[in-house]
């Protein structure tokens, strides 16, 4: 008899997290993988189709225009976003009665319902009814952002940096919280400006949660659906249409399952390429001279 | 170069000190003369700490004032003061390379870079870096990153004096020994005022020619380690300073002699019978004890070997009595009696010495 027999209990104690793993993720996945090569007409008939909605999608002009709003959006909102948040974390008092007021003031608009945030917007920027809209109106601007698509994207970028700024700099405060005095009090006494102070001592210890928030921000953002929705509904015409828009016009507007399905599938493989960049370039150094 | 002078400092960190306890310095007045090698040596909490920041800067003394060589510094910020720190836990500008961390402190006072390079290579050779220089000084051990702390404050010429902060605290055992004769012989080559902080009284005695004991924020006493050991001020200087500290015993004087147990013991400084009333205490060190054939009749109560010695715990009434002993003397088992060298057998009241 072999003397070493191996206990396989071990597997059942990972069973539930493969069961939600399973559950949550890679089962609808591989439906959508499932959806993505075949072609319905209804009926429950499925007829195979090889990869032609990945060419169809890859080569739609439609989907380039979206692809590019999306990247616009996206690069957009983090160049305002995260510089902005590390600026007022900055600014945040380090302690004292008003670190906690301004740590709830700041996590308000997180707390605040996608499409709630969006309806506020909505109804704030109106340009008839609207407080910013009066008021942009009221200043000789010509405001309106149901019709003009340079509004209706001002609107969507002030929206999302009003929204999810703060978590940038819930972050970038937390990172800044765990450098300890010692460093401020050397700089001191080396001679350090503020600027070298921010340059060689905060922002290298804000690298790792800036990491975090960059991605959590490009990702987030790059799904964006609901607010957009609400807002503006992907118009006026197609000019706020961003991708998640775009594909639910496609899956649930015109039930195209296929092409929507290989387009969710480029889709997804975009963001994690785009993550992954992200993330080797941001971490390049670390643990190297 | 400075003499520096601490006049009637005190200080608080809170802003309506009421008792004599809100004060984490209780009254101090210091002079550090040019050049010297100082410990500041005390238990946590003592002060130690908040002295140190007082004198580089970082923290404003609720009263008092902070001379350098008569010119009133107290309210002049760290970086005007020409002081160099180095802290607990090593400060290192992660991103930069170890010669960037050297140079930081004199590109930061726009000195030229011709300057700079030799100054640095000159330090970094002082403090064995020289090889190191062109790594990242994230990669350093703690001692490596330790070094480049104290050379930012040594690159800089104008440095009126150095201060550590318990810097050995997050060092190897091993290399503790390396880097505390390193900073010796920094200062004997360099010449600056030292001031070092440390609850280690090895650390403290090795280090200084002059060691400052705090404790419950006053200086207790200023003295060479010799002095120390051989005439603490206060009861707390014996107690901290020693292995194991002074024997303190509670005793009582009568017609002008210091008694215990009923008998009289000679003692070094005059016992005056004016003393009634307050907190009286015989001071002796262990080393000072010794087995007679008459005198404080003691219970040996422990042996314990201490390689070159043994220390031998004996019991009289409640008082617990400490002695060396060398290895061929022998313990006597039963009515052993303790004689105290009266040289060194001093009266304390209310913990300070009777002068």
């Amino acid at each position: 008899m072999d003397a070493k027999t191996e206990n396989q209990r071990g597997w059942l104690y990972v069973l539930p997290v493969v069961v939600l793993v399973a559950c949550n993720a890679v089962i609808p996945l591989m439906a959508v993988v499932n959806y993505s090569v075949q072609e319905t007409f209804g009926n429950n008939v499925f007829f195979f189709e090889g990869v032609k909605w990945f060419q169809q999608v890859l080569h739609s002009e439609r989907f380039h225009a979206a692809l590019l709003r999306q990247l616009a959006f996206t690069g957009i909102i983090l160049v305002i976003e995260v510089p902005l948040g590390v600026a007022i974390a900055l600014a945040m008092p380090r302690r004292g009665p008003w670190v906690s007021v301004c740590l709830v003031l700041m996590a308000l608009p997180l707390l605040i319902p996608w499409n709630v945030v969006g309806a506020m917007w909505n109804i704030f920027a109106l340009p008839d009814i609207g407080m910013l809209g009066r008021l942009l109106n009221g200043l000789g601007l010509n405001y309106n952002y149901t019709q003009q698509p340079f509004s209706a994207w001002a609107t969507l970028i002030a929206m999302d940096v009003w929204h999810w700024t703060s978590l940038v700099v819930l972050l970038a405060y937390a990172g800044l919280s765990s450098i300890p005095d010692a460093y401020y009090q050397a700089a001191k006494i080396d001679g350090a400006s503020s600027w070298a102070v921010f340059r060689y001592i905060q922002l290298p210890k804000m690298k790792r949660v800036l990491t975090i928030a960059v991605l959590l921000r490009f990702m987030d953002s790059f799904n964006i659906y609901t607010e957009p929705f609400v807002l503006t509904g992907g118009g006026p015409g197609n000019s706020t249409t961003l991708l998640s828009i775009d594909l639910v016009k496609i899956a649930l507007g015109q039930f195209d399952l296929g092409p929507a399905a290989a387009m969710s599938i480029i889709y997804f493989l975009i963001i994690l390429a785009l993550s992954w960049i992200f993330y080797t370039v941001m971490t390049r150094g670390e643990g190297q001279s | 170069m400075a003499r520096i002078t601490l006049q009637e400092l005190r200080h608080s960190y809170l802003a309506h000190p009421q008792s004599e306890q809100d004060w984490a310095l209780k009254r101090l007045d210091i002079e550090w003369t040019d050049g010297g090698a100082y410990a500041l040596l005390g238990p946590s909490g003592c002060g130690k700490t908040t002295l140190l920041n007082i004198i580089s800067g970082l923290v404003r003394p609720t009263e008092g004032r902070v001379l350098f060589d008569d010119v009133d510094l107290t309210n002049v910020p760290t970086d005007r003061r020409h002081i160099a720190q180095v802290f607990q836990f090593p400060v290192v500008y992660d991103t930069m390379s170890v010669y960037d961390n050297l140079a930081f402190p004199l590109r930061n006072r726009r000195v030229p870079e011709a300057e700079v390079r030799a100054t640095v290579l000159e330090i970094a050779h002082m403090l064995d870096l020289q090889d190191m220089l062109r790594m990242r000084a994230a990669r350093l051990t703690a001692d490596g990153k330790q070094k480049i702390s104290l050379g930012r404050g040594l690159v800089r010429a104008d440095v009126n004096a150095i201060m550590f902060d318990e810097p050995l605290t997050v060092i190897d055992p091993h290399l503790k020994w390396q880097l505390r004769s390193k900073l010796k012989e920094l200062h004997q080559r360099i010449a600056r005022t030292m001031i070092y902080v440390t609850h280690d009284q090895t650390e403290a005695l090795t280090f200084a020619d002059k060691v400052v004991v705090m404790h419950d924020g006053m200086v207790v006493q200023i003295g060479t380690p010799i002095e120390l050991f051989e005439r603490p001020r206060h009861t707390f200087v014996g107690h901290f300073i020693g292995s194991p500290g002074m024997n303190v015993l509670p005793c009582t004087v009568e017609d002008d002699k210091a008694m215990l147990g009923g008998q009289p013991v000679a003692v070094q400084n005059p016992a005056k019978a004016a003393l009634d009333g307050r907190r009286l205490e015989l001071g002796v060190r262990p080393e000072f004890v010794a087995f007679a054939a008459a005198g404080l009749p003691v219970a040996v109560v422990k042996v314990s070997d201490a390689g070159r010695y043994r220390i031998v715990e004996t019991r009289h009434g409640t008082d617990r009595i400490n002695l060396l002993v060398d290895p061929d003397v022998a313990v006597p088992g039963e009515g052993a009696h303790l004689r105290f060298d009266p040289a060194y057998t001093r009266l304390y009241a209310d913990g300070w010495l009777v002068e």
